[in-house]
C-alpha cells in the first residue's frame, strides 16, 4: 500500500491503468505527491514510467483511473528535448509562450533565460546548444505555464556528469520555490541522491512508495547501507521482477 | 495557429535547400517549359544538292499559265519545312550527312524533271526518284526527317495531281464548250469546235434532211448530247481525285484547352504536387522527428488545428510557387490575367488538396525520410498515369486509370487549372469541387493516422 506524502497535496493518482492492446502498461497505479516534492519514478526499462507521465500529462488517455491537481498547472517535459532546432532560443521559448497563451510572452522569455542561465545564448539556433543545454531549454518550456506540478521524464539521459549536476541545481531551485517535480529514471543513485520519494514501477505495477531507507526495510537489508543498485535488484526479485 | 504557421515559415526561411526547392524549382520548370511553348520544336538540318539544271521546268499547259513544276517554287517549300543546308556535290552533302552536320541529304537527280515530264506524258513508266540519305546515329531524329520528307513528297504528289487534273479539267471543257488551245509541244494555236457547238450544228443542219439522213443525224446529235453531259459528270471525279480522303471534324465530347495552356497547366500542377506534398509531408513528420507533436497536442492546439495548420502552411507556399512560376512564363507565353480569379481559384484548390495529402503521407509515414519517399512513390505514378489520354489504352484499363487517378489530386488539379487559365479548357466548377472533396478526405486519413503518430 503506498504512502501518503507528508506535504500539502499537489497531485494525486488514483487507479492509473492502461493496456497497449493485449500488453497491460499500468496496472491500477495510485500515488499523490506534495507541494514542492521531488518524487523519482523508478524502475527497470518498460516498467510504465513513461506512460504513466503521459497520463499525469494529459497526452495519454487512462483506461481506467482518474488524476486530480490542486487546481494549478501541470508542466510536461519529454525524454527527448522537444524543440525546434532550426529556431533559436528564444523564439522556441517565444513559441511556446505564446502558444500557453502567456499574458506577456516577452516577459516569459526573459524569466526562462535567466533561470535556465542562457541569456547569452537567446540568439542561437537550439540545434547549435549542448545537450544539456537543450535540455535546460526543453525543461524551461515546461515551466513557462509556472505549472504546480512539472513532469520530467528521464530528464538526465544522454547528459554528462557535469551537465547533470547542473540539471539538478536547476530542478532543485524550482523544488525551492514550491513546484512539485515527478521524474521517470532508472538510476537508483540518482533518484536516491535527488529524490524526495521514491516510486517504484515493474510490468505496470506500483511495487513500492516511500524513501530509500523504507525500501531497504521493505527489503529486509540490514547493516549499513551497501551497493544501491544491487539492494534494488535484490528488491525486485524478491518482488517477482 | 498562426503562431505555428509563422514557426513553420522561420524553419522555412531558415532551410536553404527547402527554399532553394521552392524558389528555383519553378523558375526552372517555368523557363523550360516556356521555351518549349513559344519556341516550337526545332527543325532538322537537312543537306540540299539539286542536279536538275536551272532552266529546266514542268509545264503541264493549263489555262492560268500557273500549272506548272517550278523547282524553285518547290525548293523553296521544302526548306521552309526543314533547316535546308546547301551541298555542293553528292559527296560533301554525304559528308555533312557522316559526320553529323546535317541528320540527312536531299538530293534530287539531273534526270528528275525528265523522268517526271515522262511519266506525265505517258512517255515513261520508271518513276521520278529523289533520294534520302539519313544518320542513324540518332535513330529519333532520323524518324522525324523521315517523316518529314516523306510527308513532303507526298504533299508534293497531291501538289502535282492536282496539276494535273487541273489541266484535265481544262480539256474536258475545251472538248465540250469549244475554243482556242495552244498545243503545248507544237506551239500552235488551234480553235476546237466543242461537243456543245457540234451538237448545234447538227441541229441547225438536221432541219434541211429527211428519211434515213435525218435518223442518222438524229442519232449523232444523242451522242453528242450524251457525251457532253457524261463529261460533265467527269469534272466534279476528276476535281476529287486531287484530295479523294477529306476530314470533317467534330468534337463530341471534352473541351480542350489550347496546347500552351495545357503545357502550363502541366507545369503548375506537376510543381504544386511535388513542392506542396513533399513540403506538407516533411514538415509534419519533422514536428515528431522533433519530438514536439508530442508537446503541442493535445495540451497546446487540437491535433485537427495542427493539420490544418500544416494545410494553410501547405497552399500558401502553393500560391507563392505558382505566381512565381506563371510570372516567369509571362516572359515567353501572353497569359490571360483576366482570367486572374479563376486561376487563382485553381491554385488555391489544388494547392490545399495536394498539402491534405501530404499531411496523410507525412502522418503516415511519421519520419520525413520515408514521408518523401511515401511522396515521391505516390505522386510520381499518378502523375504520368493521369496524363493517359483516352483512346490509348484499352477502355477497361482507362476506366481503371480514371478511377485510381481520380483519389489523387493531379487530375482535378491540371482540370481546374486548365479551365482557370482558357476559356476553351473544362467547366471549372467539377474539379473544384472534387479536390474540395479528395482535400476533406486526406485530412480525414491524416487525422486518423496521427492517433499513432507520437
Amino acid at each position: 500500500m503506498p504512502e501518503p506524502s507528508a506535504r500539502p497535496t499537489a497531485l494525486v493518482a488514483r487507479g492509473l491503468t492502461k493496456a497497449y492492446g493485449a500488453r497491460a502498461a499500468l496496472r491500477g497505479v495510485s500515488f499523490e505527491v506534495g507541494r514542492g516534492e521531488l518524487l523519482a519514478v523508478l524502475g527497470p526499462n518498460g516498467a510504465g514510467k513513461t506512460t504513466m507521465l503521459g497520463i499525469l500529462a494529459g497526452i495519454v488517455e487512462p483506461d481506467a483511473g482518474e488524476v486530480e491537481t490542486d487546481g494549478g498547472a501541470v508542466g510536461w517535459v519529454p525524454q527527448q528535448a522537444a524543440l525546434y532546432r532550426r529556431l533559436t532560443v528564444a523564439e522556441n521559448l517565444r513559441l511556446f509562450a505564446r502558444l500557453e497563451r502567456s499574458d506577456d510572452p516577452d516577459a516569459a522569455v526573459e524569466a526562462m533565460l535567466a533561470q535556465t542561465g542562457l541569456g547569452d545564448r537567446s540568439d542561437d539556433q537550439v540545434s547549435t546548444l549542448s545537450g544539456g543545454n537543450q535540455q535546460r531549454i526543453n525543461i524551461a518550456i515546461g515551466l513557462l505555464a509556472e505549472p504546480a506540478v512539472l513532469l520530467l521524464d528521464e530528464p538526465s539521459a544522454g547528459l554528462d556528469p557535469a551537465q547533470r549536476i547542473r540539471l539538478w541545481e536547476f530542478v532543485g531551485g524550482l523544488t525551492s520555490a514550491g513546484t512539485s517535480v515527478v521524474y521517470s529514471t532508472h538510476q537508483i543513485e540518482e533518484a536516491i541522491h535527488y529524490g524526495d520519494r521514491l516510486l517504484v514501477l515493474a510490468d505496470g505495477e506500483a511495487l513500492f512508495d516511500g524513501t530509500f531507507p523504507d525500501l531497504r526495510r521493505a527489503a529486509g537489508a540490514e547493516g549499513p547501507p551497501g551497493d544501491p543498485e544491487a539492494e534494488f535488484v535484490a528488491f525486485l526479485r524478491q518482488r517477482g521482477h | 495557429m498562426r503562431w505555428l504557421l509563422l514557426k513553420d515559415l522561420q524553419i522555412l526561411r531558415r532551410s536553404p535547400l527547402l527554399t532553394a526547392l521552392l524558389v528555383i524549382y519553378p523558375i526552372v520548370l517555368a523557363v523550360l517549359i516556356g521555351l518549349a511553348v513559344s519556341r516550337g520544336p526545332d527543325k532538322p538540318t537537312v543537306a540540299f544538292l539539286n542536279e536538275v539544271p536551272e532552266t529546266q521546268t514542268l509545264e503541264l499547259g493549263g489555262e492560268d499559265g500557273d500549272s506548272g513544276f517550278n523547282q524553285d517554287q518547290a525548293f523553296a517549300e521544302l526548306c521552309g519545312r526543314v533547316e535546308c543546308v546547301r551541298a555542293s556535290s553528292r559527296d560533301d552533302a554525304l559528308d555533312k550527312v557522316r559526320d553529323g552536320e546535317v541528320l540527312a541529304a536531299l538530293i534530287v537527280p539531273e534526270d528528275f524533271i525528265t523522268k517526271l515530264e515522262a511519266q506525265l506524258s505517258g512517255a515513261g513508266l520508271e518513276s521520278a526518284d529523289v533520294e534520302v540519305f539519313v544518320n542513324e546515329d540518332d535513330p529519333l531524329k532520323a524518324q522525324v526527317v523521315d517523316d518529314r520528307i516523306s510527308a513532303l513528297l507526298t504533299e508534293a504528289n497531291l501538289i502535282l495531281s492536282d496539276r494535273i487534273s487541273e489541266t484535265l479539267i481544262s480539256y474536258l471543257d475545251l472538248l465540250v464548250k469549244g475554243g482556242e488551245f495552244s498545243l503545248p509541244l507544237l506551239g500552235e494555236d488551234v480553235n476546237f469546235l466543242g461537243l456543245k457547238r457540234v451538237e448545234q450544228i447538227l441541229r441547225d443542219v438536221r432541219g434541211q434532211l429527211a428519211g434515213p439522213e435525218r435518223e442518222v443525224v438524229d442519232e449523232v446529235i444523242r451522242f453528242a448530247e450524251l457525251t457532253r453531259q457524261n463529261l460533265g459528270f467527269a469534272r466534279p471525279v476528276l476535281a476529287s481525285v486531287s484530295e479523294p480522303i477529306s476530314i470533317e471534324k467534330e468534337v463530341v465530347s471534352g473541351s480542350v484547352p489550347p496546347l500552351d495552356t495545357f503545357a502550363i497547366a502541366v507545369a503548375i500542377a506537376v510543381t504544386l504536387m511535388f513542392v506542396t506534398v513533399l513540403l506538407v509531408a516533411g514538415s509534419l513528420a519533422l514536428e515528431r522527428e522533433e519530438n514536439t507533436f508530442a508537446r503541442l497536442t493535445p495540451a497546446l492546439v487540437s491535433r485537427s488545428a495542427l493539420l490544418v495548420e500544416k494545410i494553410g502552411l501547405g497552399t500558401i507556399c502553393s500560391v507563392v510557387v505558382a505566381v512565381v512560376l506563371l510570372g516567369v512564363l509571362e516572359l515567353f507565353v501572353n497569359l490571360a490575367w483576366e482570367r486572374a480569379p479563376l486561376i487563382m481559384l485553381a491554385i488555391v484548390f489544388s494547392g490545399a488538396a495536394f498539402a491534405a495529402m501530404g499531411s496523410a503521407i507525412g502522418a503516415a509515414a511519421r519520419e520525413v525520410r520515408a514521408s518523401a519517399l511515401a511522396a515521391f512513390a505516390l505522386t510520381l505514378p499518378i502523375a504520368f498515369l493521369s496524363l493517359v489520354p483516352s483512346g490509348t489504352v484499352s477502355e477497361g484499363l482507362f476506366d481503371t486509370i480514371r478511377f485510381v487517378t481520380g483519389a489523387f489530386p493531379f487530375r482535378p488539379a491540371l482540370d481546374a487549372l486548365s479551365a482557370g487559365l482558357s476559356s476553351a479548357g473544362p467547366d471549372i466548377g467539377p474539379p473544384l469541387l472534387h479536390l474540395a472533396l479528395l482535400t476533406l478526405a486526406y485530412f480525414a486519413i491524416a487525422r486518423l493516422a496521427l492517433r499513432r503518430f507520437a
